[in-house]
């Protein structure tokens, strides 16, 4: 059974054109409808709209002061426009002072998924200029000694994404804000380390940090690592929810991990394993060659076809000495399906059994 | 999962039994947390005060392997209390009237007898479900990992028939799968009742249709599990072919286990690690891992979904696929001539009726949940929404029985395993990542503040934890957590092998082995110094 459609009867005008909207809508959330590119800081489609960045401004006939067009519910007949010259000049004069605030404005890709977003709004709107120099805000923490998150508050920009995204989307309520203006701090609770507090090491914080401030330090060991970063969405290699992800490679090697905002199963979510243990894949104890057990007992390595005989002999062996019900197959639940139906397929093929499992039962 | 992972935002009193959510399905658990801040009620029935019963509005700490007297009592007093669905009853179930009448005796004070949660606390849990428009449940293996697994599960079902909260957004029964493709393995027949596509190996259909696809008479008598199968080693059972488990250590009794192992004429392992199990096999395969495969998984809400490879495989490791089929091919078999995956998932959809609308394209963008009958279906996000696969819902009698092992004066203490948050099985992955050890670097035996004391331990010294099978040392870590007389272990550390104790018993009809309960004897004992056994094997 579907939900009931809302109606879309009521309508605004949206820089001249009039728009169908649904009773609840935002202004910002019409406006990505009909692809206008409102600037933000603060927001994040999965969280509580927050109307803290400003750059979302807008000018609403009647209104006084333009207003957050995120926080702010469309009603019948309002009139809207998203892109004046005095909107986009009051934008980009907000940009040069958060710009002004941060000890750098160009930080590497892979400190995090959105990390890019402050760069690329400074440059949009041209606002390297300089005109301000003022106080810096946020100290950064950098002697937490946690391997997964840096903690380089000199670059926050107080949008308060890592404390909602906690609250909101993880429920952990990890961390919080202390002090107002340029004195704000994002803290644990008594200011400690991460690993003391109700941190579960989701690394939800890093991917929506929109400046870098919050990093993938795992990621980051990879920045000075020659050749373009690609991304091969894939899923999850841990428990069964099937989180969406985004592998990030750098000449042949995985460097990092993005959550896909557009997986299914998790929307954009990742917990500690998803997010941080991917480098199993390029450990030194990987399996690089077959093995196979000498006279001397110890397995030695060996080539493919004298494996694959040895393997493939053995079972033939079995099979003759003592009868096809003496071959057991066991899936895996980790490999890709292909692995199970083709062991079902090896064992129901070749042994005429069912003598087949896989590891649901321990 | 009956239901779709959206729905986990949608209920209105969500009941969580035997599931340690926030550690085991973490991302899961986010979506629990969002229905619960937004006003859902949140009933969790767990031995152990774990994150999710801190969370709860109710929480029913419950003796382990008690879980079927709890079940009975909540529907007790939802057949008393008249919140039965008696249209849902009358045009969906079968079987209700000796059902309910079973329930009479089952009273709130009886479940609390032996489950040890306090009858109105039962009641209101009953209540709570019962008057609810919809209700959820969610379990994992603190369910099926009980030699009453399967009147654990039927139990739930109940729950669900009689209130009709089933088939429905929000609703639903809702088992957690444990590992990324465990799904994906059973719906690509990799099991020992069921073809491809659960179709049962005991329907002789089944078999001629399998006879023409495959050319070979098969076996009309279901298979053993694995479980049976490793009780058979060096008997009836000669020669295994494990693909990517490290059975030693996942799996109870590891003695058993080993010495089963150990008396195979043949052994072979595909691995991308050389575990302990690939360390008894006569012939190691290096696999492809995760980001060097291309291939498919179903997750646990039966998601079909593409896996990528992105990096090339270190050395000469190949994709399982390729591996099984350079196997099949050496022994003459037919039907193995694949040269890529998407050949291998194309064949697996055109004889499974879940998947017989599916194909390598259709999956790019995971949109699909089976069944998908035909190329026009949409797929099936929630399943029994207008009818039961086998018509009708049908009510089980079930009653309760203790754990294969209880308690004694020998071993006065329930031990319980499972998982941790940071570690992941057996740890061949997440111990070979980075920074994991950071937060989780040995494992500790999770004792309540009173018993420390009681029992003459130090958080953070040393003890002895013995079972019939053997005994194993660990580190004592106090906490609230654990009620008294009641201790937990995960099994994640080779060297804290808790898989040595458990093995009490399996369900009689999956063989899914009682993990969840072990009676142990807790002993202050001296660090282990470097180098020593840390475990012995009676």
């Amino acid at each position: 059974m579907n939900p009931p459609v809302p109606k879309q009867t009521e309508t605004i005008t949206l820089d001249g054109k009039e728009i169908t909207f649904t009773e609840g809508e935002t202004i910002y959330e019409i406006a990505e409808r009909h692809r206008k590119e409102i600037p933000t800081l603060c927001y994040d489609p999965r969280l509580e709209a927050f109307g803290g960045c400003r750059l979302c401004v807008v000018e609403v006939e009647g209104s006084r002061n333009p207003v957050a067009s995120c926080t702010t519910q469309a009603t019948p007949g309002m009139v809207v426009r998203t892109g004046t010259d005095e909107i986009e000049k009051y934008r980009k004069t907000l940009l040069e002072m958060v710009a002004s605030e941060n000890r750098e404005l160009d930080v590497n890709s892979l400190r995090g998924y959105a990390s890019q977003e402050l760069t690329a709004l400074v440059d949009r709107y041209e606002a390297r200029t300089g005109r301000f120099i003022g106080a810096q805000s946020g100290t950064s923490n950098t002697d937490d000694k946690n391997p997964f998150i840096l903690r380089d508050y000199d670059l926050c920009i107080s949008c308060y994404r890592c404390v909602r995204v906690c609250a909101e989307q993880e429920g952990d309520y990890a961390i919080s804000v202390m002090n107002r203006g340029f004195h704000t701090q994002i803290t644990t609770e008594f200011n400690g380390e991460l690993r003391d507090s109700a941190c579960t090491f989701c690394g939800q914080c890093v991917q929506t940090c929109p400046t870098g401030a919050l990093a993938d330090k795992k990621a980051m060991r990879a920045v000075d690592r020659p050749g373009e970063i690609e991304k091969t969405r894939t899923i999850c290699p841990y428990c069964g929810v099937g989180c969406s992800i985004d592998l990030l490679t750098k000449a042949d090697r995985i460097v990092g991990i993005h959550p896909a905002m557009d997986g299914p199963a998790n929307e954009g979510a990742l917990c500690v394993k998803g997010q941080f243990a991917f480098d199993f894949v390029h450990h030194p104890d990987r399996l690089t060659t077959p093995l196979v057990r000498g006279e001397d007992s110890e397995l030695h390595e060996a080539s493919w076809d004298e494996a694959l005989d040895r393997a493939a002999g053995g079972f033939r062996q079995v099979n003759e000495k003592h009868g096809r019900h003496s071959v057991y197959g066991v899936a895996s639940g980790r490999a890709p399906s292909e692995a199970a139906y083709l062991m079902q397929k090896f064992i129901r093929v070749g042994f005429g059994t069912n003598y087949i499992d896989n590891c649901s039962r321990a | 999962m009956s239901n779709p992972l959206v729905d986990m935002e949608k209920p209105d009193v969500i009941f969580c039994i035997g599931t340690n959510m926030t550690e085991c399905h973490p991302v899961a658990a986010t979506r629990l947390k969002k229905a619960i801040a937004g006003g859902a009620k949140l009933i969790v029935a767990d031995p152990r005060r774990i994150g999710l019963a801190e969370m709860s509005d109710l929480y029913l700490p419950l003796r382990v392997g008690s879980d079927v007297a709890l079940l009975l009592g909540m529907a007790h007093v939802i057949a008393r209390e008249g919140l039965i669905d008696q249209d849902f009853i009358e045009n969906r179930t079968t079987d209700s009237d000796g059902f309910l009448e079973h329930l009479v005796e089952f009273t709130p004070t009886w479940a609390e007898e032996i489950s040890g949660v306090p009858a109105k606390d039962i009641e209101t849990a009953a209540k709570w479900y019962g008057e609810s428009g919809k209700a959820a449940i969610y379990y994992t293996l603190g369910i099926t990992e009980h030699i009453c697994g399967v009147d654990n599960v039927q139990s739930l079902c109940n729950l669900a028939l009689m209130t009709g909260n089933i088939g429905r957004e929000g609703t639903g029964i809702n088992p957690m799968r444990g590992q990324n493709n465990i799904q994906g393995a059973g719906d690509s027949g990799a099991l020992p009742n069921n073809y491809p596509g659960f179709q049962s190996v005991m329907d002789p259909a089944n078999r001629a249709k399998f006879r023409e696809l495959y050319g070979r008479e098969i076996d009309l008598d279901k298979g053993i599990t694995k479980v049976t199968a490793l009780d058979l080693c060096g008997e009836e059972i000669r020669a295994m072919l494990i693909d990517g488990e490290n059975t030693l250590l996942s799996d109870p009794d590891r003695a058993h286990c080993e010495h089963a192992l150990k008396s195979l004429d043949h052994l072979v392992v595909i691995d991308i690690f050389l575990t302990d199990t690939a360390e008894l096999a006569d012939v190691v395969l290096p696999a492809t891992a995760f980001g060097e495969t291309d291939g498919v998984c179903a997750n646990t809400e039966r998601r079909v979904q593409r896996v990528r490879a992105a990096v090339p495989p270190p050395g000469e490791a190949k994709p399982d696929w390729w591996i099984i089929c350079e196997l099949a091919k050496r022994l003459g078999l037919t039907g193995f001539d694949f040269s890529e995956p998407q050949q291998v998932f194309n064949e697996l959809c055109s004889v499974s009726p879940i998947y017989a609308g599916l194909d390598w394209e259709r999956i790019e963008n995971s949109e699909y949940q089976w069944p998908v009958p035909d190329k026009d279906h949409p797929g099936t996000p929630r399943l029994h929404e207008e009818e039961f696969v086998n018509g009708r819902g049908i009510f089980s009698i079930v009653r309760y029985r203790d754990p294969a092992e209880t308690i004694s004066d020998d071993f006065p203490v329930w031990l319980t395993t499972g998982r941790r948050l940071q570690s992941y099985h057996t740890r061949t992955q997440t111990g070979r990542a980075q920074g994991i050890d950071y937060l989780l670097s040995e494992e500790a035996l999770e004792v309540n503040p009173a018993d420390v004391e009681g029992w003459g331990l130090r958080d953070g010294g040393w003890c002895e934890l013995s079972s019939v099978r053997g005994s194993v040392k660990v580190k004592v870590k106090s906490t609230n957590r654990s009620p008294r007389g009641t201790v937990f272990a995960s099994f994640s550390f080779s060297d804290v092998p808790v898989n040595i104790l458990t093995g009490s018993g399996y369900d009689p009809i999956t063989e899914t082995a009682e993990l969840k309960v072990c009676p142990v004897r807790v002993e202050p004992t001296d660090e282990p110094s470097l180098g020593y056994n840390t475990y012995t094997i009676t």
